[in-house]
């Protein structure tokens, strides 16, 4: 129906940098509407996002859930969502353009009614609100529910493209437990869905700070020449939580540490932090060299000397009695899930050989914090005194990735005074004080990614697959060792971790 | 914290930012830029308040630059403030006597090393900013025509001819979610474009370089009309399988049609001044959209100047509505482009139309420098 395309817009030059990327018509389905993810990161995302001036007019937003609701009770719970956790203003005119597009369909994942139901609401979505036959499926549900879920949208004709639209489906981690089955869950998930049609949402990779890794190293020239094994000594990845595991007791027992958050966001952490420059930031350069970095790991000989893992005691934590693991609601008495987890890994290549990666994160420790911590050699030679230099430590530069966004490089300065004395002082760079507040969030980001199909942010199968294989023997050597250390809540983890480095000659850093 | 000196110099300036500085326990501040603004009396409260604003994503050192009468004995009075909302450090610098003339001789010192410099005029701007004085030591001019209070049309069209790289004009960055929009209807519907229409209040800087821009871009003749207001009301481009219409009756829900598919209500407020200032310090480099925006501009006067009323306003009507627009523009200034019309104006001038069209041959060079 459209007359003559004269190609390209007009409009449009890559010199007017103003303009921002609209996403075309499009909506989206959220299954697990009900959940506490859809409530307060994607609802406030999309209202985010309609504020900014992204959203396509006319964008819709069906839920689908096991309630009684009708499409006026589901736009209440949004805008309940909305006002309570939105990043940016509420505005009424803003409310406005969304809210005419809200459906709700109530029903099961196995109830053919239903999906038949959904698949008219979105065909009706076309005809009223523009849409053009572009839908996002957003299963913000447990992996067992993705069989049901994708056959379902299969058998209804839902995950068809017709010509000139799309449809894509995104999935949040867990993907699997183990190998086998993100293998599994790959498997079901692309008999319906080709891969490019497929978002993986790590949310990690929308932080600005985990994108400024890749800015801070490939756009220097301070930096590159010293990342490799001649001044790197070893990097510290460090992700630590003040609380515990709160209500997901259900989800957490069996998971722990290093299946929740190591395999996915440490490992890409580390893959951004070693990878070799990439020819181009497209999706598929990008990949690769993660993936090359993720291929070249390998494991410590002796998983017992080099991997920790703990658990978190009763305690006092940031001044608050707390309970320990054990006794948390729902997780039982003989648990051997891990609430701390440390490793050691190597990658074979020229760049790191000899430099060791050590990724820890825990539940219940000190403080919240997330950074990468590039450790260097000490100077070959010191042209100083035994005293002078005697607190004087390694050099080291720190992308801290939350809270407290920014970098900070560490190095000695002379002591004023009149004797020559050296010590460790900081240089900050903080992203402004209240920049957080300007800055989107990571789900704003992704989800306008996944409208406009714009990959680069989302890991495919195969870094999926290759994590699981650095982490599967550490977890199959696990199950058979025994139970965790257990560590006082409020500390930076078990006794076991402290070991683990001193081994090698090295401490961890105090994040 | 704030300290306050009297009968200064720059020297002392500095010495007391670092003071400042270090009493407060030497935060890391990170400072990106030095962001001066020149403004007045009456305006330096809102004007600083929304620079602090901004220096919350770009943290900056700001100076305020006041200059007063240049009678009497010359003199320096300069005002510290670290902390206080902001993401910087703020001095603002009273200047009389002689020195009133001679600003520059005081900010240059305390320009922060090796960072960039942005100016920004909240109201009166100097007909040529490049060549300022002060305007010269900033990569970033940013000037606001919408805040001048009589003839802006005029004075867009004045700054349009003296554009200068770095140039820019906040009248100009109020477009963009409307150019976003349009940006993104000629995505969904890719069709030839054979005219169209830019309906805004009579004297609005804003709805000329849209219908410029609109021009410039599509290379088809773009008509712009008066209408009541508020801003602009109304974009349309004509295609052959109909219209593409953006109308904004209340300044702040659009109606988003494009043929072929259901009409759609869009969000399009009017911006804070703090948020127009963001997206400008977001790019430092010259706006090559904007050059290209201002010389179609030029051309478009240069060709019929007496018949563009929207370019050219200087009736009697128009100095008395300016007096009232000027102190909308005050009280609110974070939508300097009042949203009264004058009454007077609306029954005997709306309705009148210019033709923005595309032959640049017969258009008498204005804009030669």
């Amino acid at each position: 129906m459209i007359p003559d395309p004269p190609d390209p817009n007009p409009l449009r030059d890559a010199q007017d940098r103003r303009l921002p990327q609209i996403a075309g018509p499009c909506g989206m389905v959220i299954f697990g509407v009900t959940g506490d993810l859809s409530r307060k990161k994607l609802m406030p995302a999309i209202y985010d996002l309609a504020n900014r001036g992204l959203l396509p007019p006319g964008f819709s937003l069906v839920g689908f859930a096991r309630r009684d609701w009708a499409h006026q009770d589901f736009a209440q719970i949004v805008h309940d969502a909305v006002k309570e956790y939105a990043r940016t203003d509420y505005r009424e005119e803003v409310w406005r353009q969304l809210a005419k597009g809200f459906r709700f369909v109530p029903g099961d994942f196995s109830d053919d009614v239903a999906f038949a139901q959904l698949r008219d609401t979105i065909e009706e979505l076309d005809r009223e609100r523009g849409t053009a036959g572009n839908h996002a499926f957003y299963l913000s549900i447990p992996p067992r529910f993705f069989p049901d879920v994708v056959g379902q949208l299969k058998e209804h004709g839902l995950a068809e493209e017709r010509s000139g639209s799309w449809r894509r489906v995104v999935v949040e981690k867990p993907f699997g437990h183990d190998l086998k089955s993100a293998q599994e869950l790959n498997a079901i998930v692309s008999e319906v869905f080709p891969p490019e049609a497929v978002f993986r949402i790590d949310h990690y990779l929308g932080k600005e700070t985990v994108q400024n890794i890749l800015a801070l190293r490939f756009a220097n020239q301070l930096f590159e020449p010293i990342w490799n094994s001649n001044y790197v000594d070893h990097v510290q990845i460090t992700m630590a939580e003040d609380i515990g595991i709160g209500g997901r007791a259900g989800y957490y027992d069996g998971i722990g540490a290093a299946r929740d958050v190591i395999q996915n966001h440490l490992v890409q952490l580390m893959a951004l932090t070693a990878m070799e420059e990439p020819t181009s930031f497209d999706a598929h350069s990008l990949r690769t060299e993660k993936q090359k970095v993720l291929r070249s790991v390998q494991l410590p000989d002796d998983l017992d000397l080099h991997t920790a893992r703990g658990q978190y005691a009763a305690g006092w934590a940031g001044g608050e009695k707390v309970k320990g693991f054990l006794d948390e609601e729902d997780i039982p008495r003989s648990s051997t899930t891990e609430t701390f987890a440390a490793i050691k890994l190597a990658i074979d290549t020229r760049r790191w050989a000899g430099v060791p990666f050590y990724l820890r994160h825990g539940k219940r420790l000190g403080r919240r914090v997330t950074e990468v911590a590039v450790v260097f050699k000490r100077a070959p030679h010191l042209p100083f005194t035994q005293t002078a230099t005697e607190e004087l430590g390694h050099n080291a530069l720190v992308i801290r990735v939350q809270p407290d966004e920014g970098v900070t490089v560490r190095f000695g300065s002379k002591v004023p005074g009149g004797a020559m004395e050296i010590r460790d002082v900081n240089m900050d760079f903080a992203y402004g004080g209240a920049f957080v507040e300007s800055s989107p969030e990571a789900y704003e980001r992704l989800i306008l990614d996944v409208l406009l199909g714009e990959p680069p942010l989302f890991p495919q199968h195969e870094e999926v697959e290759l994590s699981w294989r650095i982490l599967d023997p550490i977890l199959e050597h696990w199950a058979t060792s025994g139970k965790p250390q257990a560590y006082p809540s409020g500390t930076w983890g078990p006794s076991s971790a402290e070991e683990m480095l001193a081994r090698d000659g090295r401490v961890w850093r105090r994040p | 914290m704030a300290i306050e000196l009297s009968g200064t110099n720059a020297g002392k300036v500095a010495s007391a930012l670092l003071l400042a500085r270090r009493k407060a326990g030497s935060p890391t501040m990170g400072m990106v830029m030095t962001f001066v603004v020149v403004t007045d009396e009456g305006d330096h409260y809102d004007a600083l308040r929304s620079a602090r604003a901004v220096s919350r994503e770009h943290p900056s050192r700001i100076i305020g630059v006041i200059r007063r009468s240049a009678r009497g004995a010359a003199n320096l009075d300069a005002e510290i403030k670290i902390g206080d909302g902001g993401a910087g450090e703020q001095v603002l610098l009273r200047m009389s006597g002689e020195l009133a003339k001679h600003p520059e001789s005081v900010v240059l010192p305390l320009l922060l090393a090796d960072s960039p410099v942005v100016i920004w005029w909240p109201g009166k701007a100097p007909d040529d900013p490049a060549e300022d004085p002060l305007g010269s030591l900033a990569q970033r001019r940013i000037t606001d025509m919408a805040a001048v209070s009589r003839g802006r049309a005029a004075a867009m069209l004045q700054q349009a001819q003296n554009y200068q790289p770095g140039n820019t004009d906040l009248s100009w960055t109020r477009i963009t979610p409307w150019r976003a929009l349009l940006a993104a209807a000629l995505d969904q519907y890719p069709a030839k474009v054979t005219g169209g229409e830019v309906a805004a209040e009579r004297s609005n800087p804003s709805a000329d370089l849209l219908t410029a821009w609109l021009s410039d871009r599509l290379g088809v003749t773009i008509d712009r009309t008066v209408s009541k207001g508020p801003g602009i009301t109304r974009v349309c481009l004509c295609t052959g399988g109909g219209d593409i219409e953006i109308s904004r009756p209340d300044g702040v829900l659009a109606d988003f049609s494009i043929p072929n598919a259901p009409n759609r209500p869009v969000a399009l407020k009017r911006r804070e001044t703090a948020e127009l200032l963001a997206e400008e310090l977001r790019r430092l480099d010259p706006d090559d959209i904007y050059d290209d925006t201002v010389k179609r501009l030029c051309k478009i006067a240069g060709r019929k100047p007496s018949a563009t009323p929207s370019l050219s306003v200087k009736s009697t009507q128009e100095s008395e509505a300016s007096s009232d627009e000027t102190s909308a523009a005050k009280r609110t200034p974070s939508a300097p482009t009042a949203k009264k019309a004058s009454p007077r104006r609306r029954t005997t001038k709306s309705g009148r139309t210019t033709k923005a069209g595309k032959s640049p041959t017969k258009a008498t060079k204005k804009s030669s420098r």
